[in-house]
């Protein structure tokens, strides 16, 4: 039981309330990607709607480095710390 | 998401955006604001229905707040890919949005042009003499052009060397002008000194003229005359250049007599420091600043653009007015429309946040434009910014331009990303 209610406050840290404010950069994501399930991006940028918060950072991160074989993301990850992408892939996989 | 019996079952933003049809319902989405109370919801009026605007008032509109957007327009001419259509690789039909999907989400719609504003009694004062009462007010007027600032180009001089620098009439202008241009015609364009709108705009202009040319009018040359010394990408355009339109395109910089100081639009004359040009067809980006109702405001500085706080985006001369867009100083962030989207829903937030009568936290933005120097040949520069001594200032280590060796595939792939982002933003702005 104890341990249900710790899993359960995980798994609330993890995951922002619905209505929560995007963390910092976050929104600025959604002028190329969709993020919201049902939603497409057009074309030949993926669309993030549907990818869990763990696929997310792990990307981000490979882009960090120049891994994944970024055209702009490499240049864009750079500009987040891992804390910042990971509050970001929270706020993503949260999209309802 | 689907239900037991296979239909779709509403999601929680399509129960608010069917809840959010009117203003007074939108306002039952979320607990009335601050300032609501006995006088009603927070109202928000937001002038301008571009990139920044729209999607400001959207964003608003979705979080509950009772929003007007002022615009006179019913359909919007966005200005990305409008170099292609200058140069036939595209119909300027794909250019045009309306505001219905914005409609849909609760964003009141006032078809008219704002004339003034009454900060001191928080009003907007519209061209029919209507009021607009307002709590907190986003300015996103855009641009409009300097007709005072060179020499024989107003108003009039436009049509015979139009700017094309706001899409639309004066984008279909400049195609017929290029179009009914000889073979063997000089071609010649007019570029300022900054800060104005799209800072790489001139370039990928220059670039998809130089490819309808090649194409169509290969005996013809084109003229850039430019009022600086160094521009955006400037590495990567110069090599494409040279690779796809050898000895097509001259660029004059500033140093070797490329700022126009007059113009004399009867005779189709470029007077530069250094000497006359004479054009067969000329396209004269003109200085700029922020637009009018902005000067009416009284939010633009000397400068003509508008000072704002990096973390709220409220005006640093006028208590309870933003300002997003173009129009804003916006430090290290360029006169994009991407920029324009990440400033809009930044500042959404912070209008929301301080409606609640709360602080906003710190915004960070992301700007990316992409360029095409030919149609499957795309180039980007990108930018990641945070509030830093009281501006928007670049991340360091983050944003720059594409790599200057790359293979084609690589600018094919950008060359898609640019269209791909075109169509997402205008989804989320517009659809």
């Amino acid at each position: 039981m104890r341990t249900a209610i710790a899993m359960g406050l995980v798994l609330l840290a993890g995951a922002p309330a619905a209505g929560a404010p995007a963390p910092a950069g976050a929104e600025a994501c959604t002028g190329c990607h969709a993020v919201r399930p049902g939603q497409n991006s057009a074309g030949s940028i993926p669309s993030l709607a549907g990818r869990s918060a763990g696929d997310i950072t792990s990307a981000m991160l490979a882009f960090r480095t120049g891994k994944g074989d970024p055209t702009v993301m490499d240049r864009i990850a750079k500009g987040f710390d891992e804390a910042e992408i990971r509050a970001i892939a929270d706020w993503i996989a949260g999209q309802r | 998401m689907k239900g037991k019996t296979g239909r779709p079952v509403p999601g929680r933003r399509t129960v608010l955006r069917t809840l959010a049809l009117g203003a007074a319902a939108a306002a039952l989405a979320r607990p009335a604001l601050a300032r609501g109370g006995p006088a009603g919801p927070a109202r928000v009026v937001v002038v301008g229905g571009g990139f920044a605007g729209t999607a400001c008032a959207r964003a608003l509109a979705r979080s509950g707040v009772a929003v007007t957007l002022v615009e006179p327009s019913p359909v919007f001419t966005a200005c990305p890919f409008s170099n292609a259509v200058i140069a036939g690789l595209r119909g300027i039909e794909g250019q045009r949005f309306g505001y219905d999907g914005v409609r849909r989400d609760g964003v009141a719609v006032a078809y008219r042009a704002a004339s003034r504003v009454d900060a001191e009694n928080r009003r907007v004062i519209l061209d029919d003499g209507s009021a607009l009462e307002y709590d907190r007010l986003v300015m996103a007027p855009g641009i409009d052009m300097r007709f005072d600032a060179l020499p024989g180009y107003d108003a009039a001089a436009a049509e015979a060397m139009p700017h094309a620098w706001k899409a639309g009439e004066q984008t279909l202008l400049l195609r017929r002008k290029l179009e009914a241009m000889e073979d063997g015609g000089v071609f010649v364009m007019a570029v300022p000194a900054n800060p104005y709108r799209c800072p790489p705009g001139p370039y990928e202009r220059a670039s998809l003229i130089a490819h309808y040319l090649k194409t169509r009018k290969p005996r013809s040359k084109l003229l850039v005359l430019d009022a600086k010394d160094a521009f955006s990408k400037q590495r990567l355009f110069q090599a494409a250049w040279q690779a796809l339109y050898p000895g097509l395109i001259e660029w004059i910089p500033l140093s070797e007599g490329g700022k126009v100081t007059e113009v004399d639009p009867g005779t189709g004359t470029l007077v530069t420091e250094f000497g006359e040009h004479r054009a067969d067809v000329a396209n004269v980006i003109p200085p700029q600043r922020a637009g009018s109702i902005a000067i009416a405001a009284g939010v633009a500085d000397r400068t003509g653009w508008c000072p704002i706080d990096p973390v709220t985006f409220e005006s640093r001369l006028q208590p309870n007015i933003h300002v997003i867009g173009d129009a804003a100083i916006a430090g290290g962030m360029p006169k994009s429309a991407f920029a324009a989207n990440a400033q809009a829903k930044a500042c959404a937030a912070a209008v929301e946040t301080l409606l609640r009568g709360e602080a906003p936290a710190p915004p960070k933005l992301i700007n990316t434009c992409y360029s095409l120097v030919a149609p499957d040949y795309g180039i980007s520069v990108a930018g990641v910014y945070a509030p830093a001594k009281g501006l928007l200032a670049d991340v360091e280590g983050a944003g720059g331009v594409s790599p200057a060796e790359a293979p084609a595939s690589f600018r094919t792939r950008e060359a898609a990303h640019a269209q791909a982002w075109f169509d997402t933003v205008t989804a989320e702005t517009f659809g």
